[in-house]
């Protein structure tokens, strides 16, 4: 009785939570995939109750890249879409001093995510449909002492999907990019974050829903961030440099 | 981060916790007294405390429903709005809703809300089947009427002083259609008001709208709403479509907080007038969906901010069933006299109590909400003292400015309840802005 699946690379994120439940709302099935998947029993449950549809559970681990072949083939069905909601924050200065922390935060940002999306991408492409969602960031658009190496790995995560979205643009399969400034989650936690710059994970769900039904490419979530990063662009690097932000 | 309850008075800075397990409550309530807040709906300061408050809106999962006998077991942040979007396409509606649906379950426990039908069914601690409490000390006991009963009783109509509520286990009732089948009846005044309630006891649902600036003879001019739900057989053919109604309207967002001067005594008096008239010649019955009926207030978001920027105050008492066209007539007297018109202005009829420190009692309720100001403040000091005249009492999820004198003389409970939280050690563990205002 659901319609198309959506599956939710990190699924136990606050982000991918709210995208599961906004499909779930509009009648898709949900496949949650996440490292010891078993603790989201009580999420599937949730959602299933809420929402009236299927759930699934499947362990996905974003750093083990050769499991991806064979997850992608455990799913109970080719997706139709899929959003991929996985990363790692990290702390900037301990990920300076500690290049094993670092190498973490960029795979698990960009090597974890492209992987597997490329696997999907290539199984969309044979059937000729399918939307593929990544969850990238302001943070990619511009280096900044304060958290490049974060940034390092969305930067390349969303050239990556504007590259596969010039790929599959002709072929039935669409990519949107989509670059959340500030959002209140279990990862944002604690941190004193400027109101008018944030959003919540129910909010972004909901954009991210209507911009993927239109077939939009790339997305800020609050049109605020189009113009802070446009500034933040276009300052030329000599003065940026010095900058503190 | 700045908090107020609904009415936006007061307004504190407090330290805000979001618990996403109960792990971490327990490390949250490990750091000192603390008070659980849902979705910010009690008007006062019953959610508030300004070094530890905690969020329940990440513990909001909904755990498992039985078809048979319509329990749900969920989490306490889940949303009264998010149960009637999840189970009113399968033919189950709250069995007490109160006036908006952006409540918490664990919220409406802790305040133990009444709806429209608490003449018929009580309120909604009678629907509660049992409740998941995190202690003081950071372990979870599951109270129900057999199991920790005294917890139990405490806890519905607690005001999250006991403990906080988790998970509960929640009655829902069987409706065929999300209609309801509404009745209005015009009453001239207060006497007839009183006896459209006596005559039509038996209607599931009745509330009044009161017109608390009228005077004389036409004072407590009242449209009394009955309704009840609409079973599918009896509906309009057009409505039969659509058996769970039409989807809630677009919501509408009052954008800034009004100027003060917007809602005076002429606006409102006019407005009442015209509201009195128009509902008058509407009389008799028409089908409403279920959220015009039940939340005429939800589709406009943030109407708190009609009352301009200092926010406002509710006052809402339950005058026993003997003294209560005596107090509701003084009340009235004083109010229209003082000129302060209420937008809403509401009248019901309840039952009796069912928990040991609920507000509710057989008699009548009378609610209303008035712009703070020095004078509102000093009116709502003397419609305290005409309630005590009368043997009524206050609703606490409503209240934000009495003092524990006036409490104690309102309501002998208070104390027990008082002693209960030092004998159980929740004294020390939970407290808000109003627990320590009310000396509770």
């Amino acid at each position: 009785m659901s319609s198309g699946a959506i599956l939710v690379l990190g699924g136990r994120s606050d982000i991918g939570l709210a995208i599961a439940k906004v499909y779930a709302r509009e009648g898709h099935a949900v496949q949650l995939a996440a490292r010891n998947v078993f603790d989201l029993e009580a999420e599937k449950a949730d959602i299933a109750l809420r929402y009236g549809v299927d759930v699934s559970l499947h362990e996905f681990d974003a750093l083990d890249v050769e499991s991806h072949e064979a997850f992608v083939t455990s799913l109970p069905a080719l997706p139709e879409t899929v959003v991929c909601a996985v990363g790692a924050l990290g702390v900037q200065e301990e990920s300076e001093q500690d290049h094993a922390e670092a190498r973490i935060i960029m795979r698990s940002n960009f090597e974890g995510p492209v992987n597997i999306l490329a696997i999907l991408a290539n199984a969309f492409e044979a059937r000729g449909s399918g939307v593929i969602i990544g969850i990238s960031s302001v943070a990619g658009d511009r280096g900044r002492a304060t958290n490049y190496i974060y940034g390092a790995g969305k930067a390349g995560f969303t050239a990556y999907l504007a590259g596969m979205r010039n790929r599959l643009a002709t072929k039935g399969v669409h990519v949107l990019t989509v670059k959340p400034g500030f959002v209140a989650t279990r990862m944002t936690d604690g941190m004193d974050l400027p109101e008018k710059l944030t959003t919540d994970a129910d909010t972004l769900a909901s954009s991210v829903f209507k911009a993927a039904k239109r077939r939009r490419n790339e997305v800020y979530i609050k049109p605020i961030w189009w113009l802070v990063m446009l500034i933040i662009r276009n300052i030329p690097e000599f003065i940026f440099k010095k900058m503190k932000i | 981060m700045k908090l107020a309850g609904w009415g936006r008075y007061p307004a504190r800075d407090c330290v805000v916790t979001t618990p996403r397990t109960a792990e971490e409550l327990a490390a949250t309530l490990a750091k000192g007294p603390a008070v659980a807040r849902g979705n910010g709906r009690a008007y006062g300061d019953s959610a508030l405390n300004e070094e530890n408050t905690i969020s329940t809106r990440h513990l909001n999962r909904m755990i498992r429903f039985d078809e048979t006998s319509g329990v749900l077991e969920a989490e306490a942040g889940v949303q009264l709005g998010d149960v009637i979007d999840a189970y009113l396409p399968r033919g189950w509606f709250p069995a007490v809703t109160p006036g908006t649906k952006f409540v918490t379950l664990g919220g409406m426990a802790a305040a133990d809300v009444h709806g429209k039908n608490h003449h018929v069914d009580g309120g909604f601690g009678n629907f509660v089947d049992w409740i998941d409490v995190m202690g003081p000390d950071g372990v979870v006991v599951r109270a129900s009427r057999d199991d920790n009963a005294d917890l139990f009783d405490w806890t519905i109509g607690g005001m999250g002083l006991t403990g906080v509520v988790l998970r509960l286990g929640l009655r829902l009732r069987r409706v065929e259609t999300g209609w309801i089948e509404q009745r209005t009846i015009a009453a001239p005044n207060l006497d007839a008001a009183m006896e459209a309630f006596e005559t039509h006891h038996s209607a599931p649902y009745s509330v009044a709208w009161i017109d608390c600036l009228s005077t004389g003879a036409s004072l407590g001019r009242s449209l009394i709403m009955l309704g009840d739900h609409a079973p599918l057989a009896g509906l309009p053919n057009k409505f039969r479509q659509v058996p769970f109604g039409p989807p809630p309207a677009q919501k509408r967002k009052v954008p800034f907080n009004a100027p003060s001067f917007a809602l005076n005594r002429f606006t409102v008096k006019a407005f009442n007038a015209l509201y009195y008239h128009m509902g008058a010649r509407k009389t008799g019955t028409d089908y409403v969906p279920w959220d015009t009926y039940f939340y005429p207030l939800d589709s406009i978001l943030g109407w708190n901010k009609i009352y301009g920027r200092r926010g406002f105050v509710q006052f809402q008492c339950v005058l026993p069933d003997g003294h209560a066209r005596a107090g509701l007539e003084a009340l009235l007297m004083r109010i229209s006299d003082a000129g302060q018109g209420s937008f809403l202005a509401v009248l019901k009829k309840l039952a009796t109590d069912t928990h040991k420190f609920s507000f509710p009692m057989a008699g009548y309720t009378l609610a209303l909400d008035f712009p703070v100001s020095e004078k509102v403040l000093s009116l709502m000091t003397e419609l305290d003292r005409i309630t005590l005249d009368h043997g009524g009492r206050f609703y606490l999820a409503k209240d934000a400015r009495m003092t524990d004198t006036t409490l104690r003389a309102s309501d002998p409970r208070a104390e027990a309840f008082a002693a209960m939280r030092v004998e159980t050690g929740a004294a020390g563990a939970f407290a808000s802005l109003q627990s320590a205002r009310l000396k509770l």
